[in-house]
């Protein structure tokens, strides 16, 4: 699509630039974690960019298709710059026994819901965000219900109720 | 015992007056006023939150300090069911996203399947598809307008917006069989081919309904409490609603330009004329203006797409995609073994991430698919307008008084289904 967008983040930040990818015309940039707040800022100040929109932000738990366990969850941001009309897919690997991340609210406040929900389903925690709750389930919910590990049908509550036979009826 | 009894039946009754003769005085000491927060809490069974939304809002007096939207109420896991689905047993789940514009969540998703397999649509049925989606519009932008009216206090208005909803829910039925789940489009084209019995009403009533806008128009352009019930409520400056993510009418409402059909166009919108209305307040009745436009603007692309609707099949030809059509199904064995093996284990898309983005009537709806090479999709993710806009609650709804709150959910055209998904 816009290849000059991918070579301009790696002369900006080469220390963090990871991969480039591009499928369908949809340009993804890899990132590591760390310096996501700064990243973020470029990418919307600076007058080539200008990514000005933050369309989403999901997350993917990768523990199920690839075999290493050493980035288990990605956080996705798909960004639109309305003015120059291109997108790009921001993409940051996380380790699971660090899944944090800096939030991006300072720069795009569309962020604050978008990663609220993230954090819910997802589990990731977004470092000063101004009001990190869960959006959708209770407050009192046990686990992440997007991680690959959790059972469709849920778990746990739902072996109380009295009215479900626990036991094979005995003949 | 003994009653003594009133020498003056009526005595008693003047001794404790009704009300003081004399108000009290009100000196300087007397605290008649004070100050305090006051918690109320606004839903979630409300019958104008449209559907299940519950606000928490913080008063000073009958002005909004602070509002907080607490969501969930309708929270099935959509994301979580669509990955033990395969691609087109995800097509009926889609209806019951923004189950008043089912259409179009539809069509989003299989342009996104369609998109990650690299397929392209017979001209027939990017026509088809345009006409349904604008169709879609209509009814959207109806039903906003007539529950908004209502909300507001407006009651006539509901019934005439209602009367031509139904006549295209009835065209809707003559299409697929359905009137509000439709379940319509398919991975590679629509489900059936529209024929001259919808055809020709959908002329009639296209060629109407300008005049039937200009008629709610005239209830509701002048009309003193409608204007000062949506004038300067929800304001919102371009740079905050780009900031905050919002899109569709609610973006187009502050000014800016930015319709998804306009910005990349798909279907048949890049061969038809049609302009984007922008409003340039961006408070409620920039927005509502806008909406009526934009059902001007259906009209006339769906009147350009009749016209020019080539002849053609409506499903593409892919095989490993598209099943094939039910009469060779049931005469041949080759196409009964093809179909059993489309509809039991599915397609598998190449490896791959995509995005893409609809103009739904709420804004931009958007499918990401995560595909790991698979029969079903490894990670789904749908961005919904109603979720994203909700984000802007709380910074549009400060300020103002208790009785607006009714019409800032509603400047958004919020729908919890999808909002919660």
């Amino acid at each position: 699509m816009n290849p000059e967008i991918a070579q301009k983040i790696q002369e900006m930040f080469p220390s963090e630039f990871v991969e480039i990818n591009e499928f369908r015309n949809e340009l993804t940039v890899t990132v590591k974690p760390d310096r996501i707040v700064e990243i973020a800022r470029f990418l919307r100040d600076d007058p080539s960019m200008e990514f000005d929109h933050l369309s989403d932000i999901f997350s993917v738990d990768n523990s199920v298709r690839s075999a290493s366990d050493a980035e288990r969850f990605e956080v996705v941001y798909l960004l639109n710059s309305i003015p120059n009309r291109h997108r790009l897919r921001l993409k940051a690997g996380l380790r699971e026994d660090h899944c944090e991340i800096d939030s991006v609210y300072s720069v795009w406040r569309a962020a604050g819901f978008l990663e609220r929900e993230v954090y819910d389903l997802m589990g990731i925690r977004f470092r000063n965000h101004p009001d990190l709750r869960r959006i959708f389930l209770p407050e009192d919910f046990d686990g992440h219900p997007l991680r690959k590990e959790y059972p469709t049908e849920g778990k746990g509550w739902r072996n109380t109720f009295e009215f479900l036979p626990t036991e094979e009826p005995q003949t | 015992m003994e009653f003594k009894t009133p020498q003056n039946p009526s005595a008693g009754l003047n001794e404790t007056p009704l009300h003081d003769a004399e108000p009290r005085p009100i000196t300087e000491d007397l605290p008649l006023r004070r100050s305090e927060e006051l918690l109320l809490n606004l839903g979630p069974q409300h019958p104008a939150t449209h559907g299940v939304l519950r606000v928490v809002l913080e008063l000073e007096g009958e002005k909004i300090i602070k509002a907080t939207p607490d969501l969930g109420y309708l929270h099935r896991g959509v994301e979580k069911l669509c990955e033990g689905l395969t691609y087109q047993q995800i097509i009926p789940h889609t209806d019951r996203l923004d189950y008043i514009c089912s259409m179009t969540n539809n069509f989003a998703y299989v342009r996104a399947v369609e998109k990650l397999l690299g397929v392209s649509i017979p001209e027939r049925g990017e026509y088809v598809r345009t006409i349904i989606a604008e169709m879609q519009r209509i009814v959207g932008h109806l039903f906003w307008l007539g529950t908004q009216s209502l909300d507001i206090g407006a009651m006539t208005i509901f019934f005439w917006t209602f009367r031509e909803r139904e006549v295209l829910l009835d065209l809707f039925e003559r299409i697929c069989g359905a009137r509000l789940t439709l379940n319509y489009f398919r991975v590679g084209g629509v489900n059936g081919d529209l024929k001259p019995e919808v055809i020709l009403p959908l002329r009639k009533f296209i060629k109407d309904f300008p005049s039937k806008i200009d008629e709610y128009d005239r209830l509701l352009m002048n009309n003193r409490i409608w204007i000062s019930r949506t004038k300067n409520i929800a304001v919102i400056s371009a740079e905050d609603a780009v900031n905050f993510g919002l899109t569709g009418p609610t973006l187009r409402g502050s000014g800016v330009y930015y319709d998804v059909r306009k910005a990349e166009p798909y279907a048949a919108y890049g061969k038809v004329e049609w302009e984007v209305p922008l409003g340039s307040n961006g408070d409620t009745y920039d927005r509502y203006w806008i909406r009526m436009q934009e059902m001007k603007q259906s009209a006339r692309i769906i009147t350009q797409c009749l016209d020019q609707l080539p002849e053609g099949p409506i499903l593409t030809d892919v095989p490993q995609v598209v099943a094939p059509p039910k009469e060779k199904v049931m005469q041949d064995m080759q196409s009964l073994i093809h179909h059993f093996i489309i509809f039991t284990e599915g397609f598998r898309p190449p490896k791959g991430e995509v995005y893409c983005a609809t103009e739904a009537p709420k804004g931009e709806l958007g499918f990401s698919i995560v595909s790991d090479g698979g029969p079903k999709p490894y990670r789904l993710k749908i961005r919904s307008p109603s979720f994203v806009h909700l984000g802007a609650f709380d910074h549009m709804a400060r300020g103002y008084m208790i009785a607006d709150i009714i019409t800032i959910f509603g400047t958004y055209d919020v729908v919890m289904g999808e909002c919660d998904r």
